[in-house]
């Protein structure tokens, strides 16, 4: 069983290497990513069936000795992101099929390689592993993200990959600093190092530093609105789905692992993740394209799901993983809406925009459903998420961080009723604008919506597994014994 | 301390070659960055064992773990480096920095089929 775990990661690699010696099949090329996406995503639910329990399954690639070995684990935890993630990937592909974004012959090559990145950050269990997982899916993106260049996505392409490739070389140094530090790199024998020696916690929070540099958080989030808008708007919702989310995981992962959630650095998360729910939402006020308020609202949501983190309790947690999973789900499907959008009209600016709602009833529901979600309304799974982590903070007796919480939901609700006006409702602006779309484009953001919808009402399935990975967090007991063998 | 400085000298020039203007000069700046960072990786091990890893036993034998980080390190940002440069080239007016022509599409397969290949490096 554990053998499998291998797979998310080596069999994209596997299928990619192969699609790049066949470039110009582009049919082969559409059927391989989604056959692959589809078979990691079945493997997955898989793994999520074995740790529902709280079992942990280990593996050292060929069985060398456990100070060398390339070492995988998957807990309920790990298994839920790769579970999402795929169920991302499928619905981009898709989107990327019928909008004629996967012509390019390195595309679905790319992100076959990024997504089997992620995977394999989530289910590493290894420091520097992670390290060199996290460059497997940044350096598919680098490309991905000047594919079809124009000058604004050039200029972008720099940015973006001078921030990253700063970050990733922190990392690294922090990933030396803590090999300096312990002699070694293994989360199983890393366990709590930080919060008994300072010298191992400065260590570590330099990684924590690279961690947030990549996740955008406040004060280091400047990079995010300007470079994601410009990629390729499918491009961007794979971007949304996984990228920053990777840095989350890891960033939960290495505090509850290798600092042992000490309670001494709450504050500073908290503060991060206050700072970046007020300022992703202000700042996607003044922005005048589908595209740039939502990669906005990014930086916003990354601090609900630190904020979860930072009170490290068991329902906080359970809440930050609710949270990041139905918030992977529904941000894909609103910038698959944005795709949708730019696919059939050149253009996602709110300005140059109107009456969608009439002419594509289908994409207008799923906005309408995502943006809800994403707001925080009921019945839909991002009412649950937030209930949740209010209920968490209240429950420890912090107002501040409620009372910020509920502002910034209601902002942001505000923030998708100025799309939803401009874009959907009102007078189509000129002649010009007889909208056409091609045909099914909507149909995954649709799909991810009706997810996060049926996620509202039937949450129970998902809390189950969400109370078990975050039980699995504040006692990484049963993790550590099945990483180190023991 | 001899590590220590050249990971100090490394830096302070890569920190000041990255906030210059030009984009070979923050390239330049990058690749100084991660040799500073390869050093420290080596560093890490322990500077004073010189015998090498595998062949024989003892005290003196080195930590052949942070050489096998540094040259997966390595690996990466070679290939970025060169995706870096295929940018400079697609943006940049023709033959500005003597690159040859057509040398970005190269880099973007390079860097593409890069990660395949940094499984082994560990």
């Amino acid at each position: 069983m554990s053998r499998l775990l291998v797979l998310p990661l080596a069999g994209p690699l596997l299928v990619a290497g192969l699609l790049v010696a066949a470039p110009r099949r582009r049919t082969a090329h559409r059927m391989a990513g989604l056959a692959t996406t589809a078979g990691v995503l079945a493997l997955a639910v898989v793994l999520l069936a074995t740790t529902r329990d709280g079992t942990v399954l280990a593996e050292r690639v060929g069985g060398w000795h456990p100070l060398v070995a390339i070492g995988f684990a998957a807990d309920a935890f790990g298994a839920l992101m790769v579970t999402v993630c795929a169920v991302a990937v499928l619905a981009c592909l898709t989107t990327a099929a019928t909008d004629g974004t996967d012509g390019d012959p390195l595309f679905v090559p790319l992100v076959l390689v990024l997504s089997a990145g992620a995977y394999g950050a989530f289910l590493t269990a290894d420091l520097f592993n992670l390290f060199v997982l996290v460059e497997v899916m940044l350096v598919p993106s680098y490309v991905l993200i000047a594919l079809g260049a124009g000058a604004a996505r050039l200029g972008a392409a720099r940015v973006y990959v001078a921030v990253n490739l700063l970050a990733s070389t922190i990392l690294l140094a922090g990933v030396g600093l803590v090999y300096g530090a312990t002699g070694t790199v293994r989360f199983g024998a890393l366990a709590a190092a930080a919060r008994t020696s300072p010298t191992v916690a400065v260590a570590a929070g330099v990684v924590l530093l690279a961690l947030a540099v990549k996740s955008a958080v406040v004060p280091w989030h400047d990079w995010l609105p300007r470079t994601y808008p410009e990629a390729a708007p499918v491009v961007l919702a794979l971007f949304s789905g996984l990228l920053t989310k990777v840095g989350l995981y890891a960033l939960i992962r290495v505090f509850a692992v290798v600092f042992d959630g000490d309670p001494a650095y709450h504050w500073v998360i908290a503060a991060a993740a206050l700072l970046s729910m007020v300022v992703g939402v202000l700042g996607a006020l003044g922005e005048n394209t589908m595209r740039r308020v939502l990669a906005f609202h990014m930086v916003s949501q990354i601090g609900y799901v630190l904020l979860g983190l930072a009170l490290f309790t068991a329902a906080s947690l359970a809440a930050a993983i609710f949270y990041l999973v139905q918030y992977i789900l529904v941000k894909t499907a609103l910038f698959l809406c944005a795709a949708a959008v730019h696919a059939g009209h050149r253009t996602d600016r709110l300005d140059r925009l109107g009456g969608l709602a009439g002419a594509h009833p289908l994409l207008a529901l799923a906005f309408a459903a995502a943006a809800l979600s994403l707001a925080g309304l009921p019945p839909f799974s991002g009412f649950v998420a937030k209930f949740l982590l209010l209920r968490a903070a209240g429950g420890g007796g912090h107002w501040v961080a409620f009372a910020v919480a509920v502002g910034v939901s209601l902002l942001t609700l505000a923030s998708m009723l100025k799309i939803w006006s401009a874009v959907f409702w009102g007078e189509p602006p000129g002649p010009a604008a007889a909208s056409r779309l091609p045909a099914g484009v909507a149909l995954p953001a649709f799909g991810l919506a009706v997810l996060s919808l049926l996620l509202g009402p039937v949450a129970q399935p998902l809390l189950g597994l969400a109370d078990t990975a975050a039980a699995g967090l504040l006692d990484p007991g049963a993790y550590l014994r099945a990483v180190t063998g023991r | 301390m001899t590590a220590a400085v050249a990971v100090g000298v490394l830096v302070a020039t890569a920190v000041h070659l990255l906030l210059q203007r030009g984009q070979l000069r923050v390239i330049l700046g990058f690749v100084l960055l991660g040799h500073a960072v390869n050093v420290l990786l080596l560093s890490a091990g322990g500077l004073r064992r010189r015998t090498p890893a595998f062949d024989g036993v003892g005290e003196e034998v080195v930590d052949p773990l942070p050489q096998a980080f540094a040259l997966t390190a390595i690996v990466i940002s070679f290939g970025i480096t060169l995706y870096l440069l295929g940018l400079l080239r697609a943006d940049g007016p023709a033959g500005d920095d003597g690159e040859p022509a057509g040398e970005d599409e190269s880099a973007d397969d390079r860097s593409a089929g890069e990660p395949a290949g940094d499984g082994d490096g560990r």
